[in-house]
Order: C-alpha cells, then structure tokens, then sequence
C-alpha cells in the first residue's frame, strides 16, 4: 500500500490576519533576514522552470540602478494548468503581497501582473484587489506602483524573456540568455519574473517562516505545491500537495481506477506509463508546473501525442530552426506512421530528431518537447503503428 | 476610416507612443472593430513612428491580435488534450450547425467568427469555450444551443 498524497492547507487557507498584515510585519524585519529566509526556505519557482526564488531575489538586490521591476507571470499556458486562475480568484491578497514583499526587498517601485488574455475576465476583481492594496501600500509607505498589463495570446510569452518582449510591444520571442532578466530585464532594468504560486508561497513563507514552510516536501523539493488535476479523475481540481509523491499514490488518489498513464507537468513535461508508476516521484527532477492530467485505458496514445505536437507546432514562435521545423516533422512524422506511409523505424529517427531539439533550441519550449514526444512514443510504440 | 483614425488617436493619448504601447492600442483596436485591417496597423505604424511590417509583425504573432476580419462575437473552443476528451468534436459540430459556419470562418451577417484555441485553462470544467471575454464550462450540445439561442436572439 503506498501512501497517500499528503493535502496541505497553507496557499488557499483563509486570511487569517487584516489584508496586508503579512506585507506590514515583513517590513518591520530586515531586508537580509527576509532574503535570508527565503533561501532557508528552498522555495522554488512554481512555474515549471523552479529555479531558487531567495536566489533570484537577491541578485536582483544586488542590482544597481534605481529602476527595477517586479512582474508577476500570469501568462498561465501550459496545457491542464489553471491553479494560477483559481489562485488569482481566491487569494489575491497572498499573491499581491507577494509581490509587494519583493518590491520592497529589491527596491523596486514598478510592477506589471502580465495576466494571460485568455483570463481577461479576472480583470475587473484583481484591478479592485490592487486599488484595496494602493490604500494598504500608503499606510506602510511602500512606493510600488502596480499595474495589470494584458498577454494578447501567445504559449511561448510564459517565457519570462518572451514575457518581456512581448511588454515591450515586439513578437514574443524568446531572448539569448545571459543576460538574464535580472540584470537586462523589461526595458532593459533588472527585473524579477516570478509566478504567480511563487509570489502566494513566498508571502507565506514570511508569515509561517522557513522552519515551518520546510517540514512539508523532500530535501529537493520543499513546500507545498499546487497541482491542477484533469483528465479521467472523478476529482478534477486544484489541490494543494505536499512534494515528493509517487505517481502510483497520485493516481490511486486522483484516478478513476483505471489510469493507465499520467501526464506530468503538462505538454512540457513527461508521460509516465502504469509500469513506472511506482518508481516515478512527482516534483523530483521533473517540472514543477503542476500540470497533470490523467489517461485511462480508453484513451489512445497516439491521439494525445497528436494533440500535444499539434499544439507545439502552432505555438513555437518560429526564431529557431530546430523548433519551428522540428515541431512540424514530428507531427507529420506521426501521421506518416500511423497511415504506414513510414516504417515504423522511421519512429526511432524521429526520436533523434527530437533529441536534437533538446540540445539545439534556444528556450524551454523546443527543448521540451522530446520529453512528452519521447515518454510516449518509448512507453506506448504499438499505439503510434497500429 | 475616419472613426479608426480617431480611436488610434485616443489610444495613443490614453498609452502613449512608445514602442511599448504597441501591444495596448492593438487590443484596443481589436476591442472595437474585432480585428486589425490594413489600414488601421498603417495608421498605428504612423502614430508610433514605426514601420508597418514591425506593427503587423507583432500583430500576427498574437493569436488574439487578428488581422482577419472577424465578427462581432468570437467563438474559441479550448482544443487541448482535456477538452478534446471530454468531447470537444461533439460541442465543435454543434456550434458548426448552429451558426452554420465552419472553424476559421466568420458568418455572413458578420456576427460570428469561430475558431479553435489552446488551453484556456479551464480543463477541470472542460469541455470549454470563450465568446469574447466571457467563458462558458461544462459544454454540452443542449447547452451550446441554449447559450446561442441566447446570442442569436440578442439576448446577451
């Protein structure tokens, strides 16, 4: 019997404390003990990439220049993840606080919510959610002006270089890195681009502390994490879990009996196979977007895995060749495949195509991609023939 | 042409003419006349004092920045894994039926456009849909003829 996912109730718990109480205590601290147990803390980027938040937090500290920014990524478009939606109707508070938290450590007076166009309906409720903050903001004597600046659509800008590109009125895509946005960010200012989920943890590991925050999850991962869950699963939702659990526990938690895969973190991340559902922990190495959607047995392979590459073929942004070409011959790849215009060896250089993708593309989105096409193309290759 | 030269005007007061600008007075336009025509991303590329293939660049990398002609209302179906599981075809032939017309195409009486999106980010609530700004969840043939019904009648 394996052990069951473990329910935290810490990001979407109620305001316990007047709005803006946490934001008011942290600034009576110093700004190094919060940066230091923000470290501490281990906190991750919940976006999917998960680099060390106190980490990103303190270069941009150490940033000269009196302009710096702070921009809340909302541009939620991984496939099967909406928690930052839910977060962003439940708890603003905790994310705004967030946000403000770091403006106040970093010394920046500047910040941008880039909310996805797909949500503009959360618009009219975060506007007034600022407006309440402005207030609050004044009687700490906090200069952080913060706007909401609307995506016009496109996967690739929850890449935080796009994400910039994209504020600066050009296409989005992706920028060389380094610099990176913390040195050369919007408008060529240092700039933090945190998640949503990461500006909510962080507020809280200010209010619980980091000895608090760090009893939940592994050594790797610490905390809790959001995991937006759909697919064939009776409880389809955005659950807060503890880190570290195998997929068989999740599956057993959030299947319908009869999963035969799991998808996790999204397009972007990996298609684990009932055979390794044991040995596969989630969040451990694997991206910590929080995406997972759920397969049964009734559900073809190859008809997710065309889905997916049809996705990625529409939303690589065309700057690099092995991505923008790369993403349409392993579409038609497939489909040559599938109607056996291909041998089905014609499966294994596809497979190096892929591989070749990884290490050649410029951002995540290309790189990523032979994680899915791999996972499903190795673990269900009858599916792709016949 | 008149009007669009007075909404780019009004735009431009309202954020300013700097390259970052662009994206704002884009939306704005779209807000207004459901999409940007030829003379309209001229217009802005003369406001901004920049070139038309650097504002039509931007506004064909965006798929909510059409340069299409669109209709009044825009129908987006969520395409992605979830909701195609939840049988997106089924809510897709529906509003085709409907509104007699085809994805990527807009109806005559210019009221409707209907395309297909990626992930809306309501796949706990698939199979989903947006019409403009609004979303609608939990889709269902039934449902999809209500909820037209509604628009066709002018009731929205």
């Amino acid at each position: 019997m394996t052990q069951k996912p473990k329910k935290v109730d810490i990001i979407f718990s109620p305001y316990s404390v007047a709005p803006y109480q946490i934001l008011k205590d942290t600034m009576k601290r110093s700004k190094e003990e919060v940066i230091a147990e923000l470290v501490s803390s281990g906190l991750r980027g919940r976006g999917g990439a998960g680099f060390p938040t106190g980490m990103k937090w303190k270069f941009a500290t150490e940033q000269k220049g009196s302009v710096k920014y702070v921009i809340c990524n909302a541009d939620e478009g991984e496939p099967g993840t909406f928690k930052d939606r839910k977060l962003l109707m439940s708890v603003p508070r905790k994310v705004i606080s967030g946000m403000a938290i770091c403006a106040w450590v970093t010394g920046s007076t500047e910040g941008f919510i880039y909310l996805r166009r797909e949500y503009k309906y959360l618009v009219n409720d975060l506007q007034k959610e600022i407006d309440i903050f402005k207030q609050h903001s004044k009687e700490v004597g906090l200069n952080f002006n913060l706007q909401i600046f609307l995506g016009a659509g496109a996967y690739v800008c929850g890449e935080e270089t796009a994400l910039i590109e994209s504020m600066e009125g050009k296409r989005g895509e992706p920028r060389n890195k380094p610099p990176y946005p913390i040195q050369d960010g919007f408008l060529g200012k240092p700039t933090v681009v945190n998640n949503v989920e990461t500006f909510a943890s962080a507020s809280m590991v200010c209010r619980i502390g980091a000895t608090e925050y760090k009893k939940f999850g592994t050594a790797d991962q610490r905390g809790s994490k959001l995991f937006s869950i759909s697919g064939d699963s009776p409880k389809e939702g955005v659950f807060e879990l503890e880190l570290g659990m195998s997929v068989e526990a999740f599956a057993n938690e959030f299947g319908d009996g009869d999963t035969k895969a799991v998808q996790v973190g999204g397009v972007a991340g990996f298609c684990v196979p009932r055979k390794d559902f044991a040995k596969a922990i989630i969040g451990d190495g694997n991206t910590t977007g929080g995406s997972t959607m759920i397969f049964n047995s009734s559900r073809s392979m190859y008809r997710v895995l065309h889905n997916y590459l049809d996705f990625y073929a529409e939303e690589s942004c065309g700057q690099c060749t092995p991505c923008r070409i790369g993403c349409q011959q392993l579409l038609k790849g497939i489909e040559a495949v599938k109607k056996g215009e291909k041998p089905a060896e014609y499966l294994d250089q596809l497979l190096k195509l892929s591989e070749s993708m990884r290490l050649t593309s410029k951002c995540g989105l290309g790189q990523s991609v032979t994680n899915s096409f791999s996972s499903i193309v190795t673990n269900f290759r009858e599916e792709m023939i016949f | 042409m008149a009007d669009t030269k007075e909404l780019i005007n009004a735009l431009s007061k309202k954020h300013g003419i700097e390259r970052k600008s662009l994206l704002p007075i884009l939306q704005g336009i779209v807000e207004k006349e459901n999409y940007l025509s030829k003379d309209s991303m001229l217009e802005v590329a003369k406001v901004l004092d920049i070139s038309a293939a650097e504002v039509y660049g931007t506004a064909s990398f965006f798929s909510f920045l059409d340069t299409k002609e669109r209709g009044q209302y825009v129908v987006r179906v969520c395409k992605s894994m979830t909701c195609d599981m939840k049988g997106k075809e089924e809510i897709l032939s529906t509003i085709e039926s409907v509104l007699k017309i085809k994805i990527g195409e807009t109806s005559q009486d210019k009221k409707f456009s209907l395309l297909e999106t990626n992930c809306l980010g309501l796949c706990e609530e698939g199979p989903a849909m947006i019409i403009n700004d609004d979303y609608f969840v939990k889709l269902t043939p039934e449902k999809i003829r209500e909820i037209f019904g509604r628009y066709l009648r002018n009731e929205i």
